[in-house]
């Protein structure tokens, strides 16, 4: 409960769901980016309901940061107000839709991840952390079932679809280490049974995505090259200009009803 | 004689309200009438996704950004309803897709106009979904069972989408100024256009009398842009906004609003390609479909390879 | 040419336990399994639906409107089949 939580553990906690509502806001914003540029009609409406669960899942957990942080700050102050340098979204969020290919590549990454991070978050002491895994692990497992399919057909299609998976698969790789980093906070909330400790996720992770990835015929790339910052707000350009669009209208005039 | 037999059979069908089903005799200018009205609804839908589209990265608020991503995705499940629709008279959703991009089949001129403000957004969602729903009330009559059970659905989607946009205008005009004169000039731009929606005048009009006789549609475009007409006054009243037809006026005798004249040369000159994104709307249409190419074919390509292997 | 590979499929949806599957319309797919994800997005995206199936509309096979005399007619006079046709005592006759 939030009232029982001390000053300083609620700060962490809050700091911890911000993070959490970064990483889906911004993913969410990318795969709706497909909405109406699909490659068949079935796909537009598959795809913006993926989109819509991220959002939700934004809003709840903003949500929970505006109870946490008792202070004004709304739900939409977290998404619209603040800066490039100041969201703490993972990279591999960020990164823009791309082709189909790149885009499904990517859902497969971050799908196997959450659904693994989710599985831990459900047990968090922190009841509102754990309600919204609850609520969230179900999509993925949606997700994933789709990602999951999509890089099959993409990996053993045709000759030129193999080609993009594989690009795909090699140019995102490098993005994928930073989710199972810990850092000072992210071990606070690992210790105090609230958050997840992410490196005890790798070697599930890499198990899964390495058996998808060779069931779809795509090479597992070398460990050769790692970005890192997304938590420190040291992020990619496209996150600035993702921001500057996404926040335009809200920025204009800021502080009304909309 | 026995075609003259069934046309008077279908006739008298249709005369005593006994719906038309995707098995049924039916004349074939009804099929082509049905086909060219139905597939025009489904690229209407499609394409309105675009207008609305181009503010889902930028809605001001997370609130208003499901909503809204919700509402265009409902467009696609509306044309993709549609298509199906169509598909049960025998034509593929392929060779109408075909029509669309090359010019041979139409869309609601509607679309062709650019969304310039956010404030377009909620302007859509109250006029050319609220025109478009009154029409659609309508056609939950129509002969064709298949395309009156779309109907029955789509109204049923779409009243969320008017609700959301009369919504997104109220908080608007009951925001700053700045927000109420975004709201103005965007009622100011879409009043009129939402108008020419209904068509041209009955006497123009050059479907209508057989449409009328099978019963495909019910009422007249005049009729259902007076409903619309009569509906739409009290709500930009309650906005508090000013009306764009400055000769409307109540009609006690009609008990209807009497309203100005509409500039069929502008409906006749958006139509004929001088519409602001006529061709940026169908060029998005080709581009999105031909990148998708590579990716249908790898779908088709897998499915050839799993059934082999199962053989 | 949006879907110039694809399948056409028939989908049905029991919108609650205990009612029948009802058709609600059809769509593209790949295969059975693709048809069945694209239904849940297509046809369930306001909880309409429990449990869906979907049918290739190639493999169902319709009765045309010329053998409606020779389906369907013969049952018209045959109103013995039909509880109404039964008239009892008032006493009983919520049976």
């Amino acid at each position: 409960m939030v009232s029982d939580m001390n000053e300083e553990t609620k700060q962490a906690v809050l700091n911890y769901t911000i993070r959490l509502g970064d990483d889906a806001v911004v993913i969410g914003h990318r795969i709706a980016e497909w909405c109406r540029n699909a490659p068949f009609l079935e796909e537009d409406l598959a795809l913006s309901n993926v989109a819509l669960d991220f959002i939700g899942r934004a809003r709840m957990f903003y949500g929970y940061a505006e109870e946490l942080a008792d202070d004004g700050r709304k739900e939409d102050y977290f998404a619209y107000m603040r800066d490039h340098r100041e969201y703490q979204n993972l990279l591999i969020m960020e990164l823009p839709r791309g082709d189909f290919a790149y885009t499904m590549v990517r859902q497969l990454l971050v799908d196997v991840f959450n659904l693994y991070y989710l599985e831990q978050l459900i047990s968090s002491t922190d009841e509102t952390l754990a309600a919204i895994a609850g609520k969230a692990i179900k999509e993925t497992r949606y997700h994933l079932r789709r990602s999951h399919e999509w890089v099959l057909r993409l990996g053993l299609g045709t000759d030129e679809s193999k080609i993009r998976a594989q690009k795909a698969v090699d140019d995102i790789w490098g993005f994928t280490h930073e989710l199972f980093d810990l850092d000072e906070l992210e071990q606070q909330m690992a210790d105090a049974g609230i958050g997840v400790d992410n490196r005890s996720l790798q070697q599930d992770w890499s198990a899964k995505v390495k058996s998808i990835l060779e069931e779809a015929s795509l090479i597992v790339p070398e460990d050769s090259w790692k970005v890192k910052g997304g938590r420190e707000g040291y992020h990619t350009e496209y996150l600035g200009q993702m921001l500057n669009e996404m926040q335009c209208v809200h920025r204009a005039n800021p502080g009304l009803e909309w | 004689m026995v075609e003259i037999d069934q046309q008077q059979k279908f006739q008298n069908k249709i005369d005593a309200e006994i719906k038309i089903e995707p098995k049924d005799w039916m004349p074939e200018a009804y099929r082509k009438n049905l086909i060219r009205q139905i597939s025009q609804h489904a690229h209407s839908e499609v394409i309105g996704m675009q207008p609305e589209g181009n503010w889902i990265t930028r809605a001001p608020s997370l609130r208003r950004k499901a909503i809204l991503l919700a509402k265009v995705q409902d467009e696609g499940g509306h044309g993709l309803y549609l298509y199906s629709t169509a598909e049960t008279l025998g034509i593929t959703r392929e060779e109408m897709i075909n029509a669309l991009q090359d010019g041979s089949a139409r869309y609601a001129s509607i679309f062709n106009y650019p969304t310039q403000t956010w404030a377009d957004v909620g302007a859509i969602g109250w006029l050319v979904d609220g025109a478009a729903i009154v029409n659609q009330i309508s056609l939950q009559r129509t002969s064709y069972g298949p395309y009156s059970r779309s109907m029955v659905r789509i109204c049923k989607e779409e009243s969320f989408h008017q609700r959301q946009g009369y919504e997104l205008m109220l908080t608007l005009s009951r925001g700053s100024e700045a927000q109420k004169a975004m709201a103005q000039d965007s009622l100011n731009r879409f009043y009129w256009p939402s108008l020419m929606m209904f068509g041209p005048h009955d006497t123009e009009s050059a479907h209508s009398a057989s449409s009328m006789k099978w019963k495909v549609k019910r009422e007249t475009n005049d009729d259902l842009r007076q409903k619309f007409i009569d509906q739409t006054a009290p709500q930009i009243e309650f906005l508090g906004l000013q009306h764009p037809d400055k000769d409307l006026k109540w009609n006690d005798e009609k008990g209807q609003f009497d309203s100005g004249e509409i500039n069929w040369d502008e409906f006749w000159r958006v139509i004929n390609g001088d519409g602001h994104c006529n061709r940026q709307r169908v060029q998005h249409h080709i581009n999105a479909h031909k990148e998708g190419a590579w990716v249908r074919e790898a779908m088709a390509s897998y499915q050839q390879k799993k059934k082999s292997k199962a053989a | 040419m949006s879907a110039e590979n694809l399948q056409l499929f028939e989908i049905f949806l029991r919108s609650r336990r205990g009612l029948d599957h009802k058709h609600v319309g059809s769509l593209h797919a790949e295969d059975h399994e693709q048809a069945l994800e694209y239904a849940r997005d297509v046809y369930t995206r306001r909880s309409e639906g429990v449990s869906i199936w979907v049918v290739k509309s190639d493999d169902i096979c319709a009765s045309q409107e010329d053998d409606s005399e020779s389906f369907y007619d013969p049952s018209n006079d045959k109103p013995y089949r039909l509880a109404t046709y039964y008239q009892l005592p008032d006493e009983v006759n919520n049976m």
